[in-house]
């Protein structure tokens, strides 16, 4: 084999390798962003993706009981109750009215089941140019005000 | 005091515009004198925009809570020594900051190289030119679209309002030690890759004969690529001694924007190599060098334009426009000199062998920026398949880590091999002789670390891979300092010493591949890690792994910056005592947050990692996250490592040490050298 074949074969293997290990892990963890809107008008099927839906916590919806929480999360006039199981601790900014992304998949009875919650205060934070490690929530949530543990 | 400060901004405006023009021109149709004047504008406008961020200062030091950016991030009780960061945790403040860093490197070029080289000599007009471009993009920010200078009632919000008593304080997170020293850390690093892209540039504008101006950039680049890396690592530092979820990287957009231009960067410092010795890969560097600067533009656009969303991007800034704007205009910039460039940036050499130094260089380079590609594609995940399917879509942590580990674990296999290939090809002699003994002890930790108990794939090849590289390194270092100590008759000590001194470059890179393989030791770790989430009441206790939580006492206090409590927690290792940690709950009363104070017990096996969650579901007891965290402590010894090789390669060697091309490149005509 001529050097140039070499080569060639040795970068394919590896930018192989690379864009299946990349398309292994976009399926293992990709999630769908989509309205309540869009949630309500969804398919069987495709319910049982991994979906993030937004909007805001509803004023005095939030119910706690052990590691369970409810909540309604409310975007223009439309509504969609969630109940959260995850194991990490409910964030900080998760509040009546703060804005919530919920993580998770929808049941049959229309109930978003949540294993995430990411939350923002409306206002206060603002961002620094490339500033790598102000995460408030992450893949793990940061520290709350709200511990809602299971019965210990 | 906040006019002196616009004003002293504006007239730098005004004064880096005729500098870059001054500059351009002066270089241009040959006339010293304005170059010279132009110049000394760079070193005026430094001066200006020091007596800009100055009296920033002083606003934030005097609770001016009158001044709009005053009363959002400072408050009275804040300790002094925050008071005097919330210079850089907004918006306006950190962009003023940037553009100071900028102005004292564009001041610190014109200042070092007064008296360069015949051969850099020409670059520095347009070297002073496109950086005060730069600087001009940053000071029109800094005076049209975002001044820090903005009294309360010009901020919109409510002309009634125009002081108030107090200002709304520095967000609780961002009171911790490491968050005072690691933004202008790795704003240096992220500013100052604007000098690498400035030699480039000017270059391609001047098309001087020899490499010369490659050693200058070489060394400027390393500077700014050990303040990124120290920066990142120290954002790192902070997400894990404050944010409480017992990591250091979540692979955020945030964290990514500012880890890509980390891996261009570390290519071309390798790349760079080949274009010294060998004239190869010319046009390759060159993109590096550009993309470099214009990915920490893109990162700071991407993060702020709100086009995708990251924990950190919560406010949609008007910046944003501006930077996309700069971006487009510097890859235009670019992508011209490069295309205007093609016959000066041609290679002289070709590869020959697959093993060989430059094939290991090849693909060093090819996996950085497969992985800067792979970090930026995830980043934009949501942004593509929105525009390609109609779904947003987004990818989390694993598919950053099914990528990038094997690279990782890639990576650090060429950082033992490459470095002892031999250039254009490499005998089967010389690899038995350089990776025999190398290989068999990483083959024996391997085998040892499976015998142990160890079934973590990725850490049993990690840590196999640790060893052999470090075989290797020990080896090189041993090799050369015998023969140094046989032949001036000093001791082994002396002589790893003298070859050191003799070689900086060299042997400061081996520091440096030393620093890597100590900083994978901490990412191993995460194989290991575990947890535990409880609630306790005084008297209880919890177990994880072998150790034994008894939570004593919870305790109150309260001051006029926060309102706390704090839990006491005696902590046993196999029933023996070995600690009293106290993790607490804050409530910080001028911003009204709440927040953790994380309890961290550091030692160089594992960190004992206690998160206080407040109280409760029945009020008698506390909620409390442990973690037992492996060998993290080795990444933040791998950062100090790799601060001293880099310094150790920054200084200049002992004697007459340049790289031998440089005086080939004058003599030997390139029909021949391709020969040799």
């Amino acid at each position: 084999m001529n050097k140039k074949a070499q080569f060639g074969v040795a970068i394919a293997i590896v930018l192989a390798t690379m864009a299946y290990l990349a398309k292994a892990g976009v399926e293992q963890s990709k999630t769908y962003y989509v309205t309540i809107k869009e949630l309500q008008a969804m398919k069987q099927g495709d319910r049982d993706r991994r979906l993030r839906v937004g909007g805001n916590v509803a004023p005095g919806s939030i119910k706690r009981e052990g590691r369970r929480t409810e909540f309604t999360l409310v975007e223009e006039d439309r509504t969609i109750p969630v109940v959260y199981t995850g194991s990490a601790p409910l964030p900080d900014t998760f509040v009546d009215n703060s804005q919530a992304l919920a993580e998770g998949h929808l049941n049959k009875n229309g109930v978003f089941e949540a294993n995430g919650i990411q939350a923002k205060c409306a206002s206060k934070y603002a961002a620094k140019p490339g500033e790598p490690g102000q995460q408030m929530t992450n893949p793990k949530p940061a520290p709350k005000t709200s511990f809602a543990p299971g019965k210990s | 005091m906040e006019n002196v400060g616009s004003f002293a901004l504006l007239l730098a405006l005004a004064l880096a515009a005729y500098s870059l023009g001054g500059s351009a021109v002066g270089a241009w149709r040959n006339k010293p004198v304005l170059v010279k004047s132009s110049q000394r504008a760079t070193i005026a406008v430094w001066a200006l925009v020091t007596l800009g961020i100055a009296s920033l200062f002083y606003l934030l030091m005097t609770d001016q809570f009158r001044m709009s950016y005053v009363a959002a991030h400072s408050n009275r009780d804040l300790p002094l020594f925050y008071k005097a960061t919330s210079l850089w945790s907004g918006q306006e403040g950190s962009l003023l900051l940037w553009s100071w860093i900028l102005s004292t490197y564009a001041m610190l070029i014109v200042v070092i190289h007064r008296k360069a080289s015949p051969a850099v000599k020409p670059l520095i007009p347009w070297v002073n030119a496109v950086m005060m471009g730069s600087q001009c993009f940053f000071l029109w920010l800094n005076t049209i679209v975002a001044s820090p200078f903005h009294l309360l009632l010009a901020s919109g919000e409510g002309a009634v309002n125009m002081a108030v008593p107090d200002g709304k304080g520095l967000n609780p997170l961002l009171q911790h030690p490491a968050m005072v020293i690691h933004p202008p850390i790795l704003y240096i690093g992220y500013v100052g890759f604007a000098v690498p892209f400035a030699f480039a540039a000017a270059t391609l504008i001047v098309k001087p004969k020899g490499e010369e101006w490659i050693h200058v950039t070489r060394k400027w680049t390393m500077v700014t690529w050990l303040f990124l890396g120290t920066g990142i690592l120290l954002g790192a530092r902070w997400a894990y001694a404050v944010l409480g979820w017992g990591g250091y990287w979540g692979w955020d957009p945030v964290e990514n924007a500012s880890f890509m231009p980390w891996l261009t960067g570390t290519a071309f410092l390798h790349s760079v190599m080949m274009q010294e010795k060998k004239g190869m890969l010319k046009v390759w560097n060159m993109a590096l060098v550009f993309s470099t600067y214009l990915l920490c533009l893109f990162g700071t656009s991407l993060t702020r334009s709100g086009m995708v969303s990251s924990v950190h991007a919560f406010a949609r800034s008007p910046i944003a426009p501006y930077f996309t704007a700069m971006l487009a205009l510097g890859v235009t910039f670019s992508v011209g000199l490069l295309l205007m460039s093609r016959d000066y940036l041609r290679s002289e050499n070709r590869l020959e062998s697959l093993v060989s130094r430059e094939s290991s260089f090849l693909f060093n380079n090819l996996v950085l920026l497969a992985a800067c590609f792979t970090v930026l594609w995830g980043t934009l995940f949501p942004v593509i398949s929105d525009a390609v399917t109609g779904n947003k879509i987004s990818v989390g942590p694993a598919f950053f880590n099914k990528v990038n580990i094997p690279v990782g674990l890639f990576l650090l296999f060429l950082t033992g091999v490459g470095p002892l290939l031999a250039w254009r090809r490499s005998s089967l002699d010389g690899l038995r002789r350089n990776f025999l003994g190398p290989a068999i002890l990483g083959g024996v930790a391997l085998v040892g670390l499976f015998a142990a108990g160890m079934r973590s794939f990725f850490a049993l090849m990690t840590f196999m891979l640790c060893v052999f590289v470090t075989a290797t390194i020990v080896q090189e270092f041993y090799k050369g300092a015998s023969v140094l100590a046989r032949k001036r008759g000093i001791s082994l000590l002396a002589g790893v010493r003298d070859l050191t001194l003799s070689n900086t470059r060299r042997y400061g890179g081996y520091v440096v591949h030393i620093a890597i393989v100590l900083m994978f030791i901490g990412f191993a770790g995460q194989a290991f890690t575990a947890e535990l989430e409880t609630e306790l009441k005084p008297g209880e206790s919890a177990t994880l792994k072998n150790y034994r939580f008894d939570l004593t006492s919870v305790t109150n206090q309260d001051n006029p910056n926060f309102a706390g409590m704090t839990a006491v927690v005696d902590v046993y290792k196999d029933g023996e005592k070995i600690a009293t940690m106290d993790p607490e709950r804050r409530f910080y009363k001028a911003s009204q947050q709440p927040t953790s104070v994380v309890n961290i017990r550091q030692r160089l096996n594992e960190d004992l990692y206690l998160v206080l969650l407040g109280p409760g579901q029945d009020r008698a007891g506390v909620g409390i996250h442990a973690y037992v965290n492996p060998l993290v402590m080795w990444l933040w010894i791998g950062g100090f490592v790799n601060i001293l090789g880099t310094l150790l390669a920054l200084k200049p060697s002992r004697g007459v040490h340049e790289t031998p091309r440089r005086a080939a490149a004058l003599v030997v005509p390139d029909a021949v050298r391709a020969t040799l």
